[in-house]
């Protein structure tokens, strides 16, 4: 049963990725890697990982992908007219990615420590939401306000970018 | 049945490498930045792996790779923020987003 829907989510969000390599119209791909994240954050909900697969959902489904929407309505984007295609370009990119899925075939098929099955947890005191809480703040509190300055500094960035009066 | 720690790397590794034919192979700015999140998640999908099948004595997955892609949604975030706001600036000065349109910078 988990193994049938390991593959299930994992094909239908392969595809939709796919989907936004492929496809020609910008809203199209927008909307293929909406699919895609929500895909994802139900692979993370089967890893028993339910706080990241909801921050899944809420900032890259939600978030993310409206400010991409919005950002290709403004600028009035319509479908690429189609160019002569760059043969190197196009057979060094096949190249390297096809380099690199035969790299990970060849080590993930090197280990037998990667063929393990996945080990039961105990059943947790506290919720999962709790613990990553409570790593996030006891471990690791110095980070994650670093992390809110970055934030902060990213935000006063996007004002002064989007100045009209760009100097 | 369950999967294995093998089967979610190398679904991890095959949306990065869907990630980086698009990056590669694209040429509008905003589907190259599209596969640019697509590859984040990839390394997501399998730090999360990891904290699964790495449990810690306690039997607990091990949490620190959780909050490590906590901190990886952050920065996306952040990075499509400024980078979205610099794609709108690059438009309102060239009129494009295709990417060979835009060789100011070339040599």
């Amino acid at each position: 049963m988990q193994l049938v829907l390991f593959w299930v989510f994992a094909v239908l969000m392969l595809l939709f990725g796919a989907a936004v390599v492929f496809l020609r119209n910008p809203v199209s791909n927008a909307l293929s890697l909406v699919m895609s994240f929500v895909f994802l954050a139900a692979l993370f909900v089967t890893l028993d990982a339910f706080f990241i697969g909801v921050v899944q959902v809420l900032v890259y489904a939600g978030a993310v992908m409206v400010l991409f929407l919005f950002i290709i309505m403004l600028l009035n984007l319509r479908s690429e007219r189609p160019r002569p295609l760059n043969i190197g370009a196009w057979t060094g990119g096949g190249l390297v990615v096809f380099g690199f899925a035969g790299l990970l075939g060849n080590v993930l098929s090197s280990d037998l420590r990667f063929d393990i099955q996945k080990p039961l947890i105990s059943t947790p005191q506290i919720s999962d939401v709790a613990a990553v809480g409570v790593t996030l703040f006891r471990h690791f509190n110095l980070p994650f306000q670093i992390i809110g300055v970055l934030l902060l500094v990213a935000t006063i960035g996007v004002v002064i970018l989007s100045n009209k009066e760009l100097k | 049945m369950t999967p294995t720690l093998g089967h979610y790397l190398a679904v991890s590794g095959l949306l990065f490498a869907i990630g980086l034919a698009g990056v590669i192979l694209r040429r509008n700015i905003l589907v190259i930045f599209m596969c640019l999140e697509l590859m984040l998640n990839a390394a997501n999908l399998s730090l999360v792996a990891f904290s699964r099948y790495n449990l810690t004595t306690a039997g607990l997955p091990n949490y620190n790779g959780q909050v490590l892609v906590f901190f990886v949604i952050t920065v996306a975030a952040a990075e499509v923020a400024v980078g979205l706001a610099i794609i709108v600036a690059l438009f309102r000065a060239k009129q494009t987003t295709h990417v060979e349109d835009l060789n100011s910078l070339k040599f």
